[in-house]
């Protein structure tokens, strides 16, 4: 299962590179938030997809076999950071648009030449 | 006393220069820093009496001990010589820019701390034993001096001079630091006496040439030889203080110090002989020659000043030469260090008095051009006195300081024609032929600089003030180094026995053991002998053709002006700069997709090289979770929903499609039995797509017409490449675990330590209780930034936003 997902999240990052790539805006933005599952799917895969228990302690009794706690912890901050930067990035555009009436990355170019 | 801490007492003192200059405005801030000086003056004349016997002081502190850097403040005849320049000219200046600089309209706050840093770096340069500490100090008066002579950064030939010196002597400084690194992987020190100890084994090492050159070039940058010189010139946009003192007295003198005191280390090397000896007396020659072509005092002062540093550079070079010679202690060779010492002294003297003069001039009449001025010596009486007996000593006449040591220098240059060693033999006549030339223009740059600014027709309407004598505070300084040039020309044996041979012993450590032992006499007089028959030579043609000057000086204005160095270095800069700007432009187009299109290159290239260079790829099979119904279908659906997104024509098919994705993560989660996470997933997933559809309703139609399938395919192409990457580094990792996770241990004590029972939830609050408080961080400066964009209004809108 682990080889699967590998490609799978392989996959995921493919797509995610090539949204962010482009000239618009808001594939740039969907391209962040598929990255972001990408990144989560790695995390977990890493850790291993065996286990048979949720990492969860009933009333003190340890059972053998739990799944491997530390990945979740880590996908679980990450999952609400890249809430924040997703919105973060839409409202970015959206008054990016406002301001300067494109969605086009190429227009949106800084200094035209320097000194 | 653990003197070494007095190097940094400059530099301390300096940080309550800001505050006298602002608190105490009626007092010139001048006036508390010359305590400094003068008190590290005292102190170190009272050490003479140890170093004239041939004693050694060592003082140190560890600073980074794993690495073996120490300061280490060594006192022998040599450096206590330079400390007490320092300190002593040191004080002088200070003394004459109280005078020249005003106080409420210099700001005199930033011209003490940089003249005290300086001092202390200079402190620092010569009583270093540790190479290392000693390169830091070195490159500190670099540092210092750009600041410096940058004092007037409001002045473009100021900045310009302050970066070309910086430009110059930090290159140099840079190859010395090679040598020095090379000298201590030779002799596994980092001390200048140990590697002086082990000089013979050093000379065979294949290193040894290289050390020397590089070292070399140090000296030759800092101390201004040809053709490394052209930054001294313009170094003279400086306050004049700091030229008399950094620019005549003391920095520029740091590689003829250098020189000195790896005399040991190197004399055995004939290379070192030729190329201090033949560099030196070439830039003896070419500063004199070039002396004459200028208009400006300082001008005149600074090719002077590069002429004489040339001239000592090539005594130091002489004096390897009693490493050769048997019994050089009693020969004609044991002259040139003590000249070399002799005329470094009387240098300081007799350039920082005329340096002065410089500046005093400049500053009653407005102007340096030697054109306009004339026949300043009614008008300022004591000047002309102080000026005469400067230059009068600069051009060797008697009975001033610099006529004794130019007497033993012209005996030195003679003495190398008898010099049968790396074919002096042959080209040795030339030494003596060289400096006499030199020795000519010497005496005719003198005349010129004094007669042609105090004797002749005054032109009072072409200078911008009215002249007059300058204040008497002014005239300390340089009437007391002009008094010291008269001192010494009296006394030369008292100023050998208690300056000059503990600082020859020191060069000289293979002749001498102990300073007594220096056999030299000092006279005025000694006899119809060839030095007598140059000096007069000198005279006569020198007072000849400095007669004549006006007929041929015009011949200099002939000299094509686009083959100079100046040019060269000019042309360099500019072009350096120029391709560098194109060069940097090429990358930096401005456009971000560039900038991700170079992150995402270099993480495929060096994450792939990264797992191929050090075996890391592997694929194990074994340990894998078996494949189950469910997996496979959510799989499916998540990639279905990734090619829609890919291809969705309408944004809002592709926003449906990513929620579906993230729907599609959930699943997968539960899958996997992580409850909080697919609980998470859900609630955020469902709050991104009503966000993407709000904002929906503000965005652009989904644009890709204009992209190009060549645009396309490169874009295809690097994430493509991210994307073997990914599952590269994916099935590594789940391949081959190489240390245990940390995951046993919050299983364990999970329940027991922190008294939780859901592991996932006691790691983010508990164990890693920060992240989380970072991650909330987070989250509210996303929230902060939203709101105040959503707030901000850019100032060419704001008048109709206000409108509505």
């Amino acid at each position: 299962m682990e080889i699967i997902m590998s490609v799978a999240i392989g996959f995921l990052f493919m797509a995610a590179v090539y949204l962010i790539l482009s000239k618009s805006l808001i594939r740039i933005i969907i391209g962040t938030g598929l990255l972001s599952h990408a990144a989560h799917l790695l995390i977990l895969t890493m850790g291993g997809l065996d286990g048979t228990a949720p990492p969860v302690v009933a009333d003190g009794v340890q059972v053998a076999d739990y799944v491997d706690p530390l990945p979740q912890a880590l996908i679980l901050t990450a999952i609400v950071i890249s809430f924040a930067v997703t919105s973060f990035f839409l409202v970015l555009a959206y008054r990016a648009y406002q301001e300067l009436g494109t969605d086009d990355m190429n227009l949106m170019r800084g200094i035209e030449d320097r000194d | 006393m653990s003197f070494v801490f007095l190097i940094f007492l400059p530099i301390l003192a300096a940080l309550f220069v800001p505050l006298l200059f602002k608190k105490m405005r009626q007092i010139h801030t001048g006036w508390f820093v010359l305590i400094v000086p003068v008190i590290l003056f005292i102190y170190y004349a009272t050490l003479l009496p140890t170093t004239a016997e041939g004693g050694q002081l060592v003082s140190s502190f560890q600073w980074i001990p794993s690495l073996d850097i120490a300061i280490v403040a060594y006192i022998d005849g040599l450096s206590l010589l330079f400390s007490l320049l320092i300190t002593g000219i040191g004080a002088l200046v200070v003394l004459y820019s109280v005078f020249y600089l005003d106080k409420n309209r210099e700001q005199l706050h930033n011209f003490y701390v940089y003249l005290m840093m300086f001092m202390t770096a200079m402190l620092g340069v010569v009583q270093s034993d540790h190479l290392i500490s000693l390169y830091l100090f070195w490159e500190l008066t670099s540092i210092s001096s750009f600041l410096l002579i940058g004092y007037w950064y409001t002045r473009d030939r100021s900045r310009f001079g302050a970066l070309k010196s910086m430009m110059i002597t930090v290159f140099g400084g840079l190859m010395m630091l090679g040598g020095f690194v090379l000298l201590s992987i030779m002799g596994n020190t980092y001390s200048i006496r140990e590697l002086a100890a082990q000089a013979p084994e050093l000379a065979s090492h294949s290193f040894f040439t290289w050390a020397l050159v590089l070292v070399l070039l140090g000296a030759f940058t800092k101390s201004a030889q040809f053709p490394f010189y052209i930054w001294l010139p313009d170094a003279m946009e400086a306050p004049t203080p700091v030229s008399a003192y950094l620019h005549s007295a003391t920095m520029v003198k740091a590689g003829l110090y250098l020189v000195a005191r790896f005399t040991p280390v190197f004399a055995v090397s004939g290379t070192w002989m030729w190329l201090v000896a033949g560099v030196g007396l070439f830039t003896m020659f070419w500063g004199s020659f070039f002396a004459l072509k200028q208009k400006d005092l300082k001008g005149i002062l600074a090719f002077s000043t590069v002429s004489q540093l040339g001239l000592i550079m090539s005594l130091l070079g002489a004096s390897a030469a009693g490493y050769h010679v048997e019994g050089a202690a009693d020969s004609v060779f044991k002259y040139a260090a003590f000249a070399a010492i002799f005329h470094l002294i009387n240098h300081a003297t007799f350039k920082g008095s005329l340096f002065m003069v410089a500046g005093i001039v400049d500053h009653e009449t407005g102007t340096r051009d030697i054109r306009k001025l004339g026949g300043l010596m009614s008008l300022m009486p004591i000047t002309f006195t102080i000026a005469m007996i400067g230059s009068f000593s600069m051009a060797g006449l008697p009975p001033f300081n610099g006529f004794l040591s130019k007497e033993m220098f012209l005996t030195a240059m003679l003495s190398l024609t008898e010099f049968n060693f790396f074919s002096m033999d042959v080209w040795g006549l030339l030494f003596p032929i060289l400096a006499w030339i030199g020795s000519v223009f010497t005496f005719i740059y003198s005349l010129f600089f004094v007669f042609h600014t105090f004797a002749g027709k005054h032109k009072p309407d072409l200078l911008p003030k009215k002249a007059h004598e300058a204040p008497i505070g002014m005239l300390v300084s340089p009437a007391f180094l002009a008094l010291l040039v008269l001192v010494i020309f009296f006394i030369p044996n008292q100023v050998g026995d208690w300056l000059i041979k503990p600082a020859v012993a020191a060069i000289q450590p293979f002749l001498y053991a102990a300073p007594a032992d220096v056999d030299i006499h000092v006279s005025a007089w000694h006899g119809v002998n060839p030095e007598f028959w140059m000096t007069l030579g000198i005279f006569l043609i020198g007072g000849l053709l400095f007669w004549t000057l006006r007929k041929w000086q015009r011949a200099y204005d002939r000299f094509p002006d686009n083959l100079t160095l100046n040019r060269l270095y000019d042309n360099f800069i500019y072009l350096s700069e120029g391709g560098a700007n194109r060069f940097s432009a090429l990358y930096m187009t401005g456009f971000i997709r560039s900038y991700l299109v170079y992150m995402f290159g270099f993480l495929v290239v060096i994450v792939l090289s990264t797992l191929f260079l050090t075996d890391a790829f592997v694929i194990r099979t074994a340990g894998s979770s078996p494949v189950g119904f469910y997996e496979i279908v959510i799989l499916l659906a998540l990639i279905a929903g990734t090619i829609t997104i890919l291809i969705a024509k309408s944004r809002l098919i592709a926003i449906i499609a990513l929620g579906a994705v993230g729907y599609s993560v959930a699943l997968f989660f539960v899958i996997f039995r992580a409850p909080d996470l697919a609980l998470t997933q859900l609630v955020i997933e469902t709050i991104s797509v009503a966000l993407f559809l709000l904002a929906f309703y503000h965005l652009p139609k989904n644009s890709k017409t204009e992209e190009r399938l060549g645009f396309k395919l490169g874009n295809a192409v690097i994430a493509l490449g991210v994307g073997v990457t990914m599952t590269l580094v994916a099935l590594s990792a789940h391949s081959q675990k190489v240390l245990p996770s940390i995951s046993e241990f919050y299983k364990e004590t999970v329940y027991s330590e922190a008294g939780g029972g859901n592991i996932v939830n006691v790691i983010l609050v508990d164990y890693r209780g920060f992240d989380t408080l970072f991650e909330i961080a987070v989250l509210g400066i996303a929230g902060i930034a939203i709101i105040t964009m959503i707030k901000l209004r850019l100032s060419r809108k704001e008048g109709q936003h206000e409108n509505k």
